[in-house]
């Protein structure tokens, strides 16, 4: 292991105990009583101390915290108020249709992304160029629960072609292994019910996909203009190389680093996205679990979804830069 | 490309205005929308057809019609003045929401900018923990703390973009910290409280308006995503968000309801894009490829 890789773990250890002291504090210090929110407005004084001592709550925060990081890291983070599983379990549940649907989008947004920026920024000001300028603008403009539902009523709706939301049709499971209906398919080698699960992702997919399609676009076109003009790329000309080979030994290689990036950071829009889009086609995801446990003040699911997105994020952007590390050698050298 | 080479081109007397800028196409379309914004959210009083919340059930769930143009949702209430006065709380998100975010992300950025050492060091990794949640979580669990509610989901938003100022500002603290003219001033004498305040952040301005429209768009969609989640605004109040998860219980039966306000809400934000690019291009005229 590296001297980066090292210190970058460092760095993550700090993160998440950062991270746990905002969710942690933010869910106790700011206003609303837990004593309260659990017994009602109705509760006695001496309920309300009752329960607030079985719950820890007459501690000094700083004793509350502690307790809270030690259980958390034996992986209790409580019971929901409102399923009474662990909440943890609640959250693990609900995390593999969020996975497959962020996953599912990005792997769209870059397999269409990325050639699309290249194609518009090997001919600047073309009309190509032009049309995919607009179209990454009405992109990252667009407010994807909107577009969902509109794709919902075309595609769904009116068109027919679609189903309107859910996992799978009501009656027909897939056997689950990991969660993910279309990789259970797979597993339980039914095609069948791989087409069924495929239909059902359609949409939700196309909608999370939006935004980091017209980022992944952008970023690749300029960085294809911005290598375009390097030494390098006139010595490959001047030597009379053919333009295709110029385009992608040259210019694309080089142009790569950086959206390999950006396909990293596109994980924090996918999560935030995934809660909207959740909710528009009615997924059982970790997004909308949040959302229902906020409405329904389940704050220990909150907390532990919240600590639980929080990780993955912050371990999937440490990936992110250990893999920057190893496409760039300068910074695995500085 | 061709723009910048014209630019460059051009006799040098000083550099590109923001009237030059702003005639571009793309910049003069977000400065109409902007502007066609700003003046529904004076007038939609005078000009709205109906009052937003006037209930009329012979004509709930009616189409778009001559009577009513963006048609009518379930309780016959007028679409089209709906999303007029919609314009309202959209205007009030990015005022309260973009100035909690400008005003404690500068707070932030210039402290750790201009004493370094150990207060750099603390704010800075204040400014990570926050940067290490995904925008919407963060903003969730805040309006978890806070209570749903317009005002909180305006907050929260304000919290989650600081982080963005924050960094901002510190860059630019850091490249002018030691420029001739703050030396000059702190060679004078000048208390640095005055110094941050009268020569670092004025020197500051137009990147931060940059962000500032930029964002503008951004927390437009993100007020109205936590009132779609029903977190935000509540019924009946006539916000874009809000509007949109009344439409959708009906999306099957009624599709104006849902349409319109989120199309108002898809235009103003490529307004503010388009008129943020313009004036990066202005702040920035090498960037202009991009």
């Amino acid at each position: 292991m590296s001297r980066y890789t090292i210190s970058r773990l460092g760095q993550l250890v700090l993160v998440l105990i950062g991270v746990s002291i905002v969710v942690f504090f933010t869910m106790h210090v700011l206003p609303g009583d837990v004593a309260t929110l659990l017994l009602g407005e109705r509760a006695t004084a001496a309920q309300l101390a009752d329960l607030r001592h079985q719950l820890g709550l007459d501690q000094p925060i700083w004793m509350q915290y502690l307790d809270f990081a030690a259980q958390a890291v034996r992986g209790d983070l409580g019971t929901s108020l409102r399923s009474n599983h662990p909440a943890l379990d609640d959250v693990w549940n609900a995390f593999p249709v969020t996975f497959q649907l962020a996953l599912t989008s990005l792997v769209i947004a870059v397999v269409i992304g990325v050639p699309l920026g290249v194609l518009a920024g090997t001919r600047p000001g073309g009309w190509l160029d032009n049309a995919v300028l607009t179209l990454t603008l009405f992109g990252v403009s667009m407010p994807i629960f909107w577009l969902g539902l509109m794709l919902l009523l075309l595609f769904g709706a009116w068109l027919g072609w679609l189903p309107i939301g859910g996992l799978m049709p009501t009656g027909l499971d897939v056997p689950r292994v990991t969660g993910m209906t279309v990789l259970d398919s797979l597993i339980a080698l039914r095609p069948d019910l791989l087409w069924v699960s495929l239909q059902y992702l359609a949409l939700p997919a196309i909608t999370l996909a939006t935004i980091p399609l017209a980022m992944i676009t952008r970023i690749t076109r300029s960085e294809m203009l911005a290598t375009a003009g390097l030494d390098h790329v006139r010595t490959a000309r001047a030597k009379g190389m053919p333009e295709r080979r110029v385009i992608v030994r040259h210019i694309l290689r080089n142009a790569l680093i950086p959206v390999v990036t950006v396909i990293g950071l596109q994980l924090g829009l996918l999560l935030s996205g995934a809660v909207l889009t959740e909710t528009i086609f009615a997924l059982p995801g970790l997004g909308r679990l949040m959302v229902d446990s906020i409405l329904s003040r389940d704050y220990p699911v909150v907390q532990a979804g919240a600590l639980f997105i929080a990780f993955v994020f912050v371990l999937v952007n440490l990936l992110v830069d250990l893999s920057y590390a190893l496409l760039d050698p300068r910074i695995r050298r500085a | 490309m061709s723009n910048a080479a014209t630019e460059a081109a051009a006799p040098a007397r000083r550099p590109p205005g923001i009237a030059r800028v702003l005639r571009r196409t793309p910049a003069r379309i977000g400065l109409a929308i902007t502007i066609v914004f700003l003046v529904l959210t004076v007038a939609a009083g005078w000009l709205a057809p109906y009052d937003p919340y006037d209930q009329d059930l012979s004509a709930a769930l009616s189409p778009p019609s001559a009577d009513h143009w963006f048609g009518a949702d379930q309780y016959g209430r007028d679409m089209l003045s709906r999303v007029m006065h919609g314009t309202r709380t959209a205007l009030l998100a990015v005022v309260v929401a973009d100035g909690i975010a400008l005003v404690a992300g500068c707070a932030m950025g210039l402290v750790a900018g201009f004493f370094g050492g150990r207060v750099d060091a603390v704010v800075m990794r204040l400014v990570d923990v926050l940067l290490a949640f995904p925008y919407l979580l963060l903003a969730l669990i805040i309006v978890a703390a806070l209570g749903p509610g317009l005002t909180n989901s305006m907050i929260a938003i304000g919290i989650v973009y600081t982080p963005q100022y924050a960094r901002l500002i510190r860059g630019q603290v850091l490249a002018v910290r030691n420029a001739d003219y703050v030396r000059a001033a702190r060679a004078l004498g000048a208390a640095r409280t005055r110094i941050m305040l009268r020569h670092v952040l004025p020197n500051s301005f137009t990147p931060i308006l940059v962000m500032a429209t930029l964002q503008a768009g951004s927390v437009i969609v993100e007020t109205a995503g936590l009132s779609f989640l029903g977190l935000g605004a509540q019924p009946p109040s006539p916000d874009w968000g809000a509007l949109l998860a009344d439409g959708q219980s009906y999306f099957l039966t009624a599709w104006w309801i849902a349409t319109f306000p989120g199309l108002a809400i898809f235009v103003v934000v490529v307004g503010f894009n388009l008129l943020g690019d313009a004036l990066r291009d202005f702040a920035d005229p090498r960037r202009t490829i991009r």
